[in-house]
């Protein structure tokens, strides 16, 4: 395969809305796209996600704005000019044509001569380790092979913008966790800008150089998969990625307090009317006795008194559900050390909950970007 | 046999024995079913001028007498000649207007659907004598090429339906991934889409060509002169007394139609996917 | 810190026109693949039965009147077609019903393979020409035809009984001719009943009567309804097979309507004939598709 593609495309999206029967499937969209990033568009089902990346490779038409990449205007281009590759979520492969043709079917379209056309195939398919497979019948291909197969057929004309719909999601775990580092190396060594949708919060922090949130249509917050897990924007973002406790706030005097009490957080508080604090399961801890009662000079570490619910254990962890004072409900994930198992509080037992302030973060509480 | 006779034969535990009445019947039915068309065959063997079954003496005399009439050559090749090109005309239009349909995917195209649908749902005879009248105007009445167009008008819903059905099971999202490769829309179509759909446009083909070739009452009205069907010939014949010949043509007719269906069937194994 | 993308600046293109251009484009050229099937629809059948339905209104002197129609219902003979129509559709549909119902059911009840055998025999008549089996039954039922000559020969009968040229043969041929048409699709609505409910009713009890006609029959009355439908309105319409076999004293609309053209160039008379037959038959597919889409909205329980 020919080495880094330095020409990788910037894409540009400017107000692209879509509705359907009234309905805002995008809502005003502004995104850049930098030039040989890996972008995850992240959402749940019906978020847009998937309709804005068919409206990047041209199947669906918005009402209005604009696309660009590079300073290639593209809105109006029909799909089969745009010159981007694309993986669909049910692979799309041929079934009349073997895997060599499947893969060719591109060049063949762009007229490459036979003898550069046969290189060509070969070199992708052993990018995508799947060499010497060109004979092969889709029929006898495994599911993990299939997905290689499409994904060979997209990047075999080298294209400098490369559009991901799902793509593992037909796949088992332990193959998916593969083929995501896989993804990703190939996105490495091909350097051509990738837009990555996928519903799975884990593969987008995985993969992702950033990731773009979106609900209802609209972008609800772009930023690199630390920004978007320790920084969420909103409650949306807040809420779909990980799982956390929210607990109402307010700011006084310009501190942060919470049930009665000051807090000590990482950052000054966003700029709102309501914020919210996010208590995370896993950085939540179990104070003992000592830290509980809190010396005077550990002013870093929140503390929060709950009774024990449940406990769960799941083999490399337990999960241990508490009720605060106030009635929230929350849980707390650590893993199962040796003496800790043994050390663990009973049902109906009243703990402190610590968080240091360093993962105390604050989030706005509204529904959408600012 | 006892056995079989008390075994169960359904959920509902009734048993053989119990439903013998059915399948005597059902047998009866058949037999009846398809009795009478076989039974043309061998009496086209007949040596006598009243069919006999089984035929007294053998002999091809009504075959020879059908393959020696100019009339009956000259109908023949009509009617060949009006059911390919029935099936040339009525099965691209047929397949691109499903095709149309099922693309475009808005509402109104139910109501197109259904307009391409009505030539099965009017009576023949109207259709027929309206046709008439229609080619008198257009001085195309007697001509092949009325005839024609006049069957593709009939095959069309045939051919429609059994295409949009062929399309409903295909996965649209591989002509997107042509295009997606670069292939436009017509590309994608002929290279991608049309391979998988060909069982069912083979099989809209062949129906396409039975449907004019089995043609009658239409071409009653507007074939004739040099360019008579088959069909009006025999129909004509049955009315007036009975030709033996005609049974050595509806052998022949026989033939056709089930090697057609057998070619339908041939194509159809070769789809299973696995 | 990170952000949502920046608030586009002023004056940004939105290409809303031109995209909007593109998508009446686009639908256009889709609906562009149906136009030539529809321009043959369109000029074969429209516009003459639209013609048709016109003739109907004009007199013999050219000018509007309702003598056509109402020839219809003042002459004995025309009233007698109608009623001869009827009747032969009924029955026809009636006896396809009595004999198909139980034979769509047997076949509901064979393994796949031994099913799709035994579908051959209602395959291979129903692609086989009309005229063909016509002719067939012709020449199986007139005087000195196969049937005749064999209940003589057993000594059923001393004299050639007449089964064609009248009612009996007539009937014989539409029904051979239907029965394709109501086991289909009754056969293909029998084969999807799921065969756990007629368990559940044998668990629970019921005899395999009582199981039949309280769980499979209701579920098996769409099909029934739908197979019996396309008969009865096939029927109204059909010309050759009571052509042939009624001989001309079995008189159906459709022959009428060819007569008139044929013999009398009476294209009045014709096309309002042509007209109550279209009507008719539209009233009751219309009919049927009211009902057949409420048994849908009711659901199949």
């Amino acid at each position: 395969m020919s080495e880094r593609n330095s020409d990788a495309l910037p894409i540009s999206i400017r107000g692209v809305t879509k509705t359907y029967a009234g309905m805002h499937a995008l809502d005003a969209v502004d995104l850049e796209v930098r030039s040989g990033e890996f972008l995850t568009l992240l959402g749940p089902s019906g978020s847009g996600k998937t309709t804005l990346l068919m409206v990047l490779a041209g199947f669906t038409r918005p009402d209005r704005g604009s696309l660009r990449f590079g300073d290639r205007e593209v809105i109006r281009t029909p799909p089969h000019q745009r010159d981007l590759g694309m993986v669909f979520q049910s692979y799309a492969l041929f079934p009349h044509m073997c895997v060599a043709d499947n893969v060719g079917y591109p060049l063949k379209i762009r007229g490459m001569p036979k003898a550069e056309m046969a290189e060509r195939i070969e070199a992708a398919l052993d990018t995508v380790q799947l060499g010497g497979f060109g004979e092969r019948g889709i029929s006898q291909l495994s599911g993990g092979q299939r997905q290689r197969v499409a994904l060979a057929r997209a990047i075999v004309f080298e294209p400098r913008i490369l559009l991901m719909d799902e793509p593992l999601s037909a796949l088992d775990k332990k193959l998916r966790d593969r083929m995501q580092i896989e993804l990703r190396h190939l996105h490495d060594k091909l350097g051509m800008t990738t837009v990555y949708v996928t519903h799975d919060q884990r593969e987008a922090l995985t993969m992702s150089d950033r990731i773009a949130v979106i609900d209802h249509g609209r972008l609800m917050q772009l930023g690199t998969p630390e920004e978007i897990y320790d920084r969420p924007a909103n409650r949306f973002v807040a809420d779909f990625i990980g799982e956390s406790a929210f607990l109402p706030a307010t700011v006084s005097n310009g501190r942060v307090h919470c049930a009665g009490q000051p807090l000590a957080t990482r950052d000054a508080p966003p700029d709102a009317e309501q914020l919210l604090v996010m208590l995370r399961p896993e950085r939540l801890r179990l104070l003992g006795s000592a830290a509980a009662s809190g010396s005077a000079g550990d002013v870093q570490i929140n503390r929060f008194p709950a009774e024990v619910e449940d406990l769960v254990y799941q083999g490399d962890s337990f999960l241990l559900y508490a009720r605060l004072d106030d009635g929230t409900s929350l849980s707390v994930r650590d893993v199962v050390r040796r003496g800790t198992l043994d050390d663990l509080p009973k049902v109906g037992e009243r703990i402190t909950l610590g968080l240091h302030a360093g993962d105390t973060v604050v989030v706005a509480d509204r529904e959408g970007p600012a | 046999m006892r056995n079989w006779l008390a075994r169960p034969a359904s959920e509902t535990q009734i048993s053989h024995g119990q439903r013998l009445w059915l399948y005597l019947l059902s047998g009866l039915i058949m037999i009846w079913l398809v009795a009478p068309t076989l039974i043309v065959v061998p009496m086209s063997f007949s040596d006598s001028q009243y069919l006999e079954f089984p035929p007294e003496n053998w002999s091809l005399r009504w075959y020879e007498h059908y393959l020696g009439s100019d009339e009956w050559m000259s109908a023949t090749a009509t009617s060949l000649s009006a059911a390919f090109l029935t099936m040339l005309l009525a099965t691209p239009l047929g397949v691109l207007a499903a095709y149309g349909l099922h693309a475009a995917r808005l509402p109104a195209g139910r109501l197109v659907f259904a307009l391409l649908i009505t030539p099965m749902m009017v009576p023949l005879i109207l259709i027929a004598i309206g046709a008439f009248y229609v080619y008198v105007k257009l001085q195309i009445l007697y001509t092949l090429a009325g005839v024609v167009l006049a069957h593709t008008l009939l095959a069309l819903p045939l051919v429609l339906i059994v295409t949009a059905a062929g399309l409903k099971t295909y996965d649209m999202s591989q002509e997107m991934a042509a295009r997606s490769l670069g292939a436009s829309r017509a590309r994608a179509f002929l290279t991608v889409t049309l391979p998988q759909i060909r069982f069912s446009v083979i099989t809209a083909a062949l129906l396409a060509f039975l449907t004019s070739f089995d043609e009658v009452v239409v071409a009653m009205f507007i074939s004739g002169g040099d360019n008579s069907t088959l069909t009006r010939n025999m129909f004509n014949a049955l009315r007036d007394q009975i030709d033996p010949t005609i049974a050595s043509i509806s052998t022949i007719m026989i033939l056709i139609t089930s090697g057609l269906m057998v070619l339908a069937q041939v194509f159809g194994k070769e789809k299973e996917p696995s | 810190m990170n952000a949502v993308a920046p608030t586009p600046a002023a004056g940004e293109v939105d290409n809303s026109a031109g995209l909007r251009r593109d998508q009446l484009r686009e639908r256009l050229a889709l609906f562009g693949l149906c136009s030539p099937a529809l321009l043959i629809v369109l000029v074969i059948l429209v516009i003459p039965v639209g013609w048709l339905f016109y003739v109907s209104f004009l007199g013999a002197d050219g000018s509007f009147s309702l003598e056509n129609y109402a020839r219809m219902v003042e002459r004995k003979s025309y009233l007698r077609i109608f009623e001869t129509t009827f009747v032969v559709s009924l029955t026809t549909t009636a006896i396809c019903i009595f004999i198909g119902y139980p034979f769509a059911y047997f076949l509901s009840q064979l393994p796949r393979r031994v099913a799709n055998l035994c579908l051959i025999t209602v395959l291979l008549p129903f692609w086989t020409s009309l005229l063909v089996r016509t002719y067939a039954w012709l020449v199986l039922l007139q005087k000195r035809g196969l049937i005749n000559d064999w209940a003589i020969d057993l000594g059923l009968w001393d004299e050639p009984l007449k089964f064609v040229h009248n009612m009996t043969g007539t009937l014989i041929g539409m029904v051979h001719i239907m029965l394709p048409f109501l086991v289909l699709p009754l056969y293909s609505s029998m084969s999807s009943i799921d065969r756990n409910l007629l368990k559940a009713a044998a668990n629970l009890g019921a005899s395999p009567s009582r199981a039949f006609w309280t769980t499979f029959f209701p579920l098996s009355l769409p099909g029934l309804f739908a197979g019996s439908l396309i008969v009865f309105v096939l029927c109204l319409g059909f010309f050759v097979t009571p052509a042939v076999l009624g001989g001309g004293k079995v008189i159906m609309v459709s022959m009428k309507i060819a007569s008139n053209i044929e013999l009398f160039v009476n294209w009045g008379a014709a096309s309002a004939l042509g007209v109550v037959l279209l009507v008719m038959t539209v009233a009751i597919l219309w009919v049927a598709a009211r009902f057949l889409k409420l048994e849908q909205l009711g659901g199949g329980h």
